[in-house]
């Protein structure tokens, strides 16, 4: 009886227990569920809208929604992918995996942790909640105007677009804390002996990631506080009326918005190279050069913004730079995907569902990188922009990069957490009606967008019929597959067999040395790294 | 709904086993360039993927014989590595650095540079001036008249000639309450009423401006999209060597319209041109003419019946119901029955002519779009039709003094 009491004592006493546990929890593996949980919940949510985007461009004419609704959902499936999914899932690794990968007992700040999680609830409610408002007859729905905001369309548009304004703050206040703390954590909690050289992949990825955040998420928020006192507030900063030019947002907006693109890209670059060495049982080739890749690409990511508005008129010089600007950042690129290839070359493979992924995404990523490196030339891009041709080269890179590299993490790291093995077979079939329902939605729109089908229309012309029918049914397939992944992470932390410290055979690093799932205070010894 | 989409999903997997058999209208790349700059940009792009598939190829390739090749499950042990030296490691990383470097900026580099120059040069050797204007959701042309070359290679001058050009597509297909009809002259979706015209082989510099969001007006076979920027010029050019229509669509998201807008450009030989340009302005004289006489109330109704369902019905509805509360009812309304006119004739502010001139918040000012002549018919039409009867009628000359 003592025993148990002492026993329980020693895990649990320091903190709630049940639903109290998880509104007030510190702790790192907590928070770090929390948010992947969350970000779990979003991808469905953000899916499901897309879903019903891709219901109404099935087939020519209008069927299901109105223009006005069909622009709001594109706009809120973007903005939730990407800050309510792909960000908060990279974020619950960092908060699971930092601590135990370089040996501290918690994050550095725990409890600006907890406020970092906690105020991303509200801000998806705040993205969402416009459309139930409308159904009330308040306001006019969510955001009409895509995830961009680009003025003057939203500062024509109603009360959504202020929701969303107020939802990026919120979104970016979380970021800068998860940051600041990622940051302290790393710079001051590694186990005596590890120097930044010696830090893993995973930390070097999302130490760039911090400092990227902080850069120029006060841009973005700079931004679209200009917009919301140009809406409600009688400015003119985007007005050229009054002076302005709305030309001049775009540039904020990309300032940002560029280096979000491998704010998302780089922590999945970090373990990327892990799970290679882990199931080629063999060291990552070329550490060092993919660290200072790394820092390269997270520094050119923030001189290359305006790429992304190359028809918007510039003048020569400046087009000139920004193409060839774009064009560099493939050479460290290039770099990555070799020592990912010299990793696997001349192991001992096998191909667990989180190598596969690991695999699938290597490739499909290189198609994501590949369309990018031309999509910097800017005469072929006066073709590509805003045709279905970049919407497909941004889910390569979003989807593919971003969003299979995190699947690939989770069937690695999930054992970890909850003790258990997840079923393979399950997750071999997730990964096999992933892949090829992501090639089946993705490939006809690069064939759409050289044919000239814009983006972000409601509708379309007849010559465009066969390729958005075929994309349709294959989005459909692969968001029913994703039922799969929920599945099989819901029945592994519910149970099954159990799994060993260690894992998988070839893993190495210090969080393989802690039992699974590990202890609620990680390292309450602090281990040493030779 | 759910039924409908239920039936939907049916007619498409039907549709899409048979479609392979049927002339399905696949295309693979960009459709045939008729403008130096698209060739341009087709050889690039050609040139471009190759170089691109190549390099993904041959990584693929290396990658596969190794996944093949290096497998646990064939007994491959991993090679027991000595770290690398530091110089074999930098060396082995240079490589892929180095045959990039040579692919960005030699390979691909030098082409993208000569398609940019290119590309931003509007204003050398160009023949004429058309500045095209976007507008929620139409778009307007304006002939600037001719450069010093134009005249001098016996361009005749379409200096003056101007109008609005609308989606053609019926409403109720566009609203989806009637299948879509596509024929060659006039494919769904891609149709406007008035087309902007082209003389074939000259150089065309475009000026490109808009009057409320940001348009980009683009047409894929001409290789060139340029954004019109509320209250800024932009330039571009065409010059479009082969006769013939050709048609593109807005490509910047522009509200609710933006799928409706397309854009749909006649080429035609010097004569034909010079032709459809005589006849134009033939138009504008007659105008000009009509805005001076009397007009009875029925011509005024029947004109004014044409432009409010070509231009005012996408908003406030063929009924005049409007769709609140972001587009009021123009049946009933305050507006639409309220004088125009105060005692001394003097029209009044807030008024239906003043709104219909000038405009508010997102309605747009129509003073720049139509003339006087189709001002006055759609006041008109719109005090004694949608339900309401005012009774009163609006004449062009009345317009014409309002705009001063
Ligand atoms: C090799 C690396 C990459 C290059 C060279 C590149 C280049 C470009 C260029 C030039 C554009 C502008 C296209 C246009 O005019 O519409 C673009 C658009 C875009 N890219 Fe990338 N890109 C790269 C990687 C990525 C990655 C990693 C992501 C995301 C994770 C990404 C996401 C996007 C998105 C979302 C857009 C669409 C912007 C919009 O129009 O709303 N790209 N990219
Ligand atoms: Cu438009």
């Amino acid at each position: 009886m003592s025993t148990t009491t002492v026993a329980h004592h020693d895990e649990y006493a320091d903190h709630p227990n049940g639903i109290m546990r998880w509104l007030t929890t510190t702790n790192h593996k907590d928070i770090g569920t929390m948010y992947l949980t969350f970000s779990l919940i979003m991808f469905l949510v953000g899916g499901s809208m897309i879903l019903g985007i891709r219901a109404e461009l099935f087939q020519p004419g209008l069927q299901l929604m109105n223009p006005d609704f069909f622009n709001q959902l594109i706009g809120v499936h973007a903005l939730i992918m990407i800050f309510a999914a792909l960000m908060p899932a990279a974020t619950g690794f960092a908060n699971w995996m930092i601590p135990l990968q370089i040996g501290a007992p918690d994050m550095a700040l725990p409890r600006l942790n907890n406020w970092g999680f906690w105020l991303l609830p509200p801000s998806a409610i705040l993205l969402t909640l416009p459309f139930t408002l409308a159904l009330f007859g308040i306001g006019d729905g969510a955001l009409a105007t895509g995830w961009t905001f680009y003025p003057p369309l939203s500062i024509q548009g109603g009360i959504g677009v202020d929701f969303a304004i107020f939802a990026v703050h919120l979104l970016g206040i979380s970021s800068v804390l998860g940051s600041i703390n990622i940051i302290v954590t790393l710079f001051n909690m590694r186990a005596p002996g590890m120097t930044l050289m010696k830090m893993p992949m995973f930390a070097w990825g999302w130490l760039i990631t911090a400092f990227l955040l902080i850069a120029t998420i006060p841009v973005l928020a700079g931004a679209v506080t200009m917009l919301l006192t140009d809406r409600h507030f009688g400015t003119h900063f985007f007005d050229a009326a009054g002076g302005g030019d709305p030309i001049m947002f775009q540039h904020l907006f990309w300032f940002f918005g560029h280096p979000e693109v491998y704010i998302l890209l780089l922590p999945v670059w970090g373990f990327i190279p892990q799970i290679l060495q882990t199931f080629s049982r063999k060291p990552m080739y070329g550490y060092k050069a993919q660290v200072y890749s790394l820092i390269a690409i997270g520094a050119m990511s923030i001189i290359v913004w305006a790429h992304h508005f190359f028809t918007a008129g510039m003048p020569v010089p400046a087009l000139l730079y920004f193409m060839y600007s774009t064009m560099a950042i493939s050479l460290p690129l290039a770099v990555l995907f070799f020592c990912w290839i010299k990793t696997m070359w001349r192991g001992s493979m096998s191909f667990e569902t989180p190598m596969l992924f690991t695999v699938g995404w290597i490739i499909l990523f290189g198609i994501g990188g590949l369309t990018g490196l031309v999509l910097a030339d800017v005469a072929a891009d006066a073709q590509y922009h805003n045709s279905y041709f970049v919407v497909a080269h941004f889910h390569y890179t979003l989807f593919a990069g971003g969003i299979m590299g995190i699947m690939a993490g989770v069937y690695y790291w999930l054992p970890k957490m909850t003790g258990h093995m997840y079923n393979e077979k399950l997750g071999q079939l997730h990964f096999w009606l992933t892949a090829i329902s992501f090639n089946l939605t993705f490939i006809p729109q690069f064939f759409l967008g050289l044919a000239g089908m814009p983006r972000r229309i409601p509708d379309y012309a007849l010559q465009f019929a066969e390729f958005n029918m075929i994309s349709s049914i294959s989005a459909f397939v692969l968001g029913l597959s994703q039922l799969i992944f929920v599945y099989n992470i819901i029945s592994t932390a519910r149970g099954g067999k159990k799994a060993t410290d260690q894992v998988w055979e070839g893993a190495e690093g210090l969080e393989w040395t802690l039992s699974s799932p590990p202890p609620y205070h990680s390292f309450s010894e602090q281990p040493t790294v030779k | 709904m759910l039924k409908q989409a239920m039936k939907k999903i049916g007619f498409g997997l039907l549709l899409l086993l048979t479609a392979p058999l049927a002339l399905a209208e696949f295309r693979w790349n960009f459709p045939e360039p008729v403008t130096p700059m698209a060739l341009d940009t087709l050889h690039v792009h050609n040139k471009f993927m190759l170089i691109v598939a190549v390099i993904f190829v041959v990584v693929l390739a290396i990658m596969i014989y190794s996944l093949i090749k290096h497998r646990k499950s064939i007994g491959h042990q991993a090679v027991a590595d000595k770290a690398p030296s530091t110089a074999t490691e930098i060396f082995w990383t240079l490589i892929p650095f180095v045959i990039l470097l040579v692919i960005d900026f030699v390979i691909m580099g030098i082409p993208a540079y000569h398609s940019v120059i290119m590309m931003e040069d509007t204003r050398n050797e160009s023949d004429m001036v058309v500045k095209v204007t976007g507008s929620q959701w139409r778009w307007q042309y304006e002939y600037m008249g001719n450069t010093d070359k134009g005249s001098e290679d016996g361009l005749i001058d379409a200096k003056g000639i101007k109008f609005v050009s609308n989606l053609s597509t019926p409403q109720d297909q566009v609203n989806g309450t009637a299948p879509p009809v596509d024929t060659p002259d006039s494919p769904y979706l891609l149709d406007v009423d008035n087309r902007l015209v082209l003389p074939v082989g000259a150089k065309v510099r475009i000026l490109m401006t808009s009057t409320d969001v940001l348009h980009n007006w683009w047409v894929p076979q001409f290789g060139s999209s340029r954004v019109a920027v509320p209250g800024f010029i932009r330039e571009t050019w065409v010059q479009v060597d082969k006769a013939g229509t050709y048609r593109g669509q807005c490509k910047e998201l522009c509200g609710k319209g933006h799928g409706y807008m397309p854009v749909v450009v006649d080429a035609l030989p010097k004569e034909e041109y010079a032709a459809w340009v005589a006849l134009k302005k033939n138009e504008i004289n007659e105008q000009a003419a009509g805005a001076d006489k009397e007009w009875t109330k029925d011509e005024l109704m029947e004109q004014g019946k044409v432009v409010y369902e070509k231009n005012c019905a996408v908003c406030h509805q063929v009924t005049g119901a409007g769709l609140p509360p972001a587009f009021p009812a123009l049946t009933g309304s305050k507006i639409t029955t309220s004088p125009i006119f105060d005692a001394n004739g003097k029209y009044l502010p807030d008024s239906h002519m003043d709104r219909v001139l000038n405009g508010v918040r997102v309605m747009p000012a129509w003073k720049a779009i139509l003339n006087d002549s189709e001002i006055a018919a759609v006041i008109t039409y719109e005090r004694n039709a949608l339900g309401n009867s005012v009774g009163d009628v609006i004449q062009p000359a009345q317009v014409k003094a309002a705009r001063q």
